[in-house]
């Protein structure tokens, strides 16, 4: 990096926290997904007014900058794709109030989204977005991705609690977007805008969160289908019922004979398909949807329910869950994690595309995901090393969003778009569509320095290249 | 002759590609919470030894300084989604690192690094391997504690000149046993009542030499809970801190000469008292991966080796003569819980003792920083973990707290001076804390005599 630029650089940080040493940077090159990169510099700023400064220097001299918080992203968005700087967040965690008056809670960027869950109870409070990786992701990151987990058919998606803003936009202003108040027409959403845009219209510097009541008690069962279909209608059955669970978990055959070898869960391993379910609200209604579920799931042809009569039980449940990520990585050593997301009743039809993909591909392809809200994971299980295969898995992950896409669904449920699915944008947005997505990133960001490589594709690039 | 890097990449490689950086290894790793940066991750590191392996970065410059700060606790292992095994990976990278600073002729980023080396080298191979020698040390250490040597050395503050991080933990070294009293290698306890089982006791170096009162305490209680305790002859140290430090060679010895001598005893399974030494009796398997005709013997070994808490509790229960009345808190030793896997045992143990008040320590699953010699390595950077750990210890209000594995009891012991808590607590060996309360003990509630010897 130019001495002059770096000149300028301390007089903004101070040098303990500025990165030059080759094994540093190349320890901010990756992420949970795929590609390695090697920043020029990396830099944890403690304050909006240290981002302001250095996204200004950034635009004056031309230099790529990117946000990053604990690099869980599965998608590839805080990849430093160009070299530049990257601004490790995740050391800017001063700030976690808990405003019980006003059922919110503001957050630095840095702070882990676990915390906030775990403050937000300790006062009778509940924040219910909750991805997976909720223990190690900043918060920050996780807005700006906005993935919710599995609580999103209930309670809604991370976007819809965030309602205001502090952030550094592309060219260095300190703006607030929303504010402390759940209602707010005053003017475009920005904050709308920002969640979401996986660092590409700015730096979120400050959060305000919604929160709401925690609820009281929670009831949990696993019921088990010889039919993928059926499984399907037992889950429309009940949301049709009047019944909303907040937990609506699926897993297919291939998912539940992987976790079951990984470790022994009692999972049916000769069912085509697995749905956990979960129940939350008053003691008394819970008792009441938790058996009306039962009901549903055996008329609908469950040829095994399982009702969690406790915690432990419960545990036990979920812990079959849990499993999912390390047994089907025991599977082979790349694993590429797909969100697809469709429209509800479209998960049975969405699951029999899966399948023919898989046989036609000849992969190893496993299910499960968030029945619920239609967000489903298909996972291929390869080895990067083996070319051959990895041109295979190419095809098929074009192959699964255009299944997505005809099925009235969405590339990307909750992990982004990031490198890994910027080829397929125009597949869903249309040409119009996303050159509008692009006026606004270029109104927003006019030296293309945030963020850059993300979201939009290259000119010409229609699919995605692992090797 | 294949070159360092190649060795690192057939040794660590494939494991180190197993990892799919979602990072959550990060909340459990003490380094990187308390020093905030990537590098001082697992995940970091394992990404860093998968370079190095590539040959993208440098062994010595650029590999060397992040893993020579990582504790080797272990915990990253435990929440790892998809099993890598961090333990084998970080040893290879130790060994390459340490031949690589061999080749380079030792040297060190500073004359002051240069000389830690060398004295950790020696250590390791002119001294540790030989328990007489390490006896003789025990026996001065007891001479220089009975004529009151440390108190002169500490006024004349020699010590803290030439080497702060020794002064600190010469101040807190438990009394020795004298020599007169230690048993003998080779010696047979009977077991008290009717005879369960045999047993193999497991001296280890430090315990035996530093802390012979602790082994000794242990054999009796094995045989008050129905035990034969024999304690076999050619045994020697277990090798964990040669391996940790990259002298998998110098490991190697000495984990054949105790399988031979535990083989050799005839006895149903082998009982150690410290978490670190009882991980890496479970690991020599990993040792002789690429060894048929000494694979069997380790893996038979290890199958067999056994925490003395485990034991405890499956021919328990003691036979307590004296409540301790005591709130009591329990810091995990990393290796006992997360290479053992053994948790619930020692904490079970705790409870059963008439008199005491168990309250579970936040964290106590979070390395205490002692890590083998790295306190003695990275002074500073231990103390800023310990000190956090201190915090949370204050908020148990415990009298006692209960470590399993000698390093943890050390450090915690220093970090009870440090955070001024010396007059209300103590940290003891959980053997120490069962000792008393079966009538065999010191004395471990002697509350307002801070200074015990001291």
């Amino acid at each position: 990096m130019n001495e002059h630029v770096l000149e300028e650089i301390r007089r903004i940080v101070p040098r303990e926290r500025i990165f030059l040493d080759l094994a540093e940077r190349h320890s901010y090159g990756y992420d949970a997904s795929f590609g390695e990169y090697l920043p020029d510099v990396v830099i944890q700023p403690k304050s909006a007014e240290e981002i302001s400064a250095l996204v200004k220097l950034c635009n004056r001299h031309k230099i790529p900058v990117y946000p990053r918080g604990s690099a869980t992203s599965l998608s590839g968005g805080p990849l430093p794709v160009y070299g530049g700087m990257v601004l490790d967040m995740s050391q800017m965690k001063d700030k976690l109030i808990i405003d019980r008056e006003n059922l919110l809670a503001i957050v630095s960027p840095g702070i882990i989204t676990a915390d906030i869950h775990k403050k937000a109870e300790e006062a009778g409070l509940f924040y219910p977005p909750d991805p997976s990786s909720s223990h190690v992701s900043t918060i920050g990151g996780n807005i700006l991705e906005n993935s919710s987990g599995p609580k999103g058919l209930k309670y809604g998606t991370t976007k819809e609690y965030v309602i205001g803003l502090e952030v550094v936009t592309p060219l260095g202003d300190i703006i607030r977007t929303g504010g402390k108040t759940v209602k707010n027409v005053t003017g475009y959403d920005l904050t709308r805008l920002i969640v979401g845009s996986e660092g590409t219209l700015g730096i979120v510097t400050e959060i305000i969160l919604r929160l709401i009541p925690k609820p009281p008690a929670r009831k949990t069962l696993l019921a088990a289908f010889d039919r993928v279909e059926d499984s399907g209608h037992a889950i429309t059955k009940i949301l049709s019922s009047g019944i909303l669970p907040a937990a609506m978990e699926l897993m297919d055959n291939a998912c539940i004979r992987a976790v079951e070898e990984y470790s022994l869960c009692g999972l049916p391993v000769d069912k085509e398909a697995v749905v956990i379910i979960e129940v939350d609200g008053h003691p008394a209604a819970v008792e009441e949807e938790i058996v009306r579920c039962e009901e549903i799931c055996r008329r609908q042809g469950a040829s095994l329910v399982n009702v969690a009569k406790d915690e432990a039980e419960r545990d036990a449940i979920w812990k079959a869950r849990r499993m999912v990520s390390p047994a089907i990585t025991k599977m082979g050593p790349t694993k590429i994690s797909e969100d697809a997301t469709v429209p509800r009743s479209q998960i049975p039809a969405m699951m029999r595309k899966l399948h023919e993909i898989r046989e036609k591909y000849r992969l190893q392809l496993v299910v499960f995901g968030h029945a619920g809200d239609g967000n489903l994971h298909p996972n291929i299980i390869t080895d990067k090393r083996n070319r051959e295969e990895m041109k295979r898995v190419e095809l098929a992950i074009g192959e699964i969003f255009e299944a997505a896409v005809s099925l009235g669904g969405t590339l990307s449920g909750e992990h982004g778009i990031g490198t890994l699915k910027a080829p397929y944008m125009e597949m869903e947005l249309g040409p119009a569509g996303l050159a509008m997505m692009r006026k606004i990133k270029d109104s927003w960001d006019p030296n293309g320095i945030m963020n850059p490589g993300k979201i939009f594709p290259r000119p010409g690039q229609t699919k995605v290249e692992l090797i | 002759m294949e070159s360092l890097r190649e060795r690192l990449f057939n040794a660590a490689h494939e494991s180190a590609n197993r990892c799919v950086q979602c990072g959550y290894c990060l909340p459990v790793c003490p380094t990187y919470q308390t020093m905030g940066k990537e590098s001082a991750s697992p995940r970091g590191r394992i990404n860093l030894v998968r370079l190095a392996a590539e040959g993208k970065i440098d062994i010595g410059e650029h590999l060397a300084p992040p893993l020579d700060l990582c504790l080797g606790c272990r915990a990253c292992e435990v929440a790892c989604p998809v099993n890598v095994p961090y333990g084998s990976i970080l040893e290879a990278a130790k060994e390459a690192i340490a031949l690589h600073h061999h080749s380079a002729g030792q040297q060190g980023p500073s004359a002051e690094g240069k000389w830690k080396r060398r004295v950790t080298v020696l250590a390791l191979r002119r001294l540790f391997p030989y328990p007489r020698r390490l006896r003789l040390a025990g026996a001065g250490m007891w001479l220089y504690q009975r004529m009151g040597l440390g108190r002169l050395v500490r006024a004349a503050g020699v010590l803290e000149k030439r080497f702060a991080p020794l002064a600190a933990f010469e101040r807190v070294l438990p009394e020795a046993e004298s020599p007169f009293r230690r048993y003998r290698f080779g010696e047979v306890f009977p077991a008290r009542g009717e005879k369960k089982a045999r047993v193999a006791f497991f001296a280890g170096c430090v315990m035996d030499a530093m802390m012979n009162r602790i082994n000794r305490q242990s054999i009796e209680l094995l045989t008050m809970a129905g035990l034969e305790v024999v304690v076999p002859k050619g045994q020697n140290c277990c090798g964990a801190l040669h391996a940790h430090q990259g002298y998998t060679e110098e490991a190697r010895e000495l984990a054949k000469r105790n399988i031979e001598a535990f083989e050799a005893s005839g006895a149903d399974c082998v009982v150690n008292n410290a978490g670190g030494c009882g991980a890496m009796l479970k690991e020599y398997p990993h040792l002789f991966r690429d060894d048929p005709e000494w694979s069997g013997r380790a893996e038979r070994f290890a199958a067999k080796s056994k925490d003395i808490t485990q034991l405890l509790v499956q021919f328990g229960p003691l036979p307590y003569v004296k409540p301790v009345e005591a709130v009591v808190t329990y810091q995990d030793s990393c290796h006992l819980r997360n290479v053992q896997g053994v948790w619930k045992e020692p904490r079970e143990l705790i409870r059963s003792v008439p008199g005491v008040t168990f309250a579970e320590l936040e964290q106590s699953e979070l390395c205490c920083a002692s890590g083998g010699i790295y306190n003695l390595q990275h002074f500073q950077e231990s103390m800023q973990m310990l000190d956090g750990k201190m915090e949370k210890a204050k908020k148990t209000r415990a009298d006692i707290i209960v470590t399993t594995n000698p390093g943890c009891m050390l450090q915690m012991k220093l970090g009870v001076e440090r955070a001024g808590m010396a007059g209300e607590t103590r940290a003891v060996h959980l053997v120490e804390l069962l000792a008393e309360a079966c009538g065999i003990g010191q004395g471990i509630l002697r509350k307002g005599k801070a200074a015990d010897r001291m």
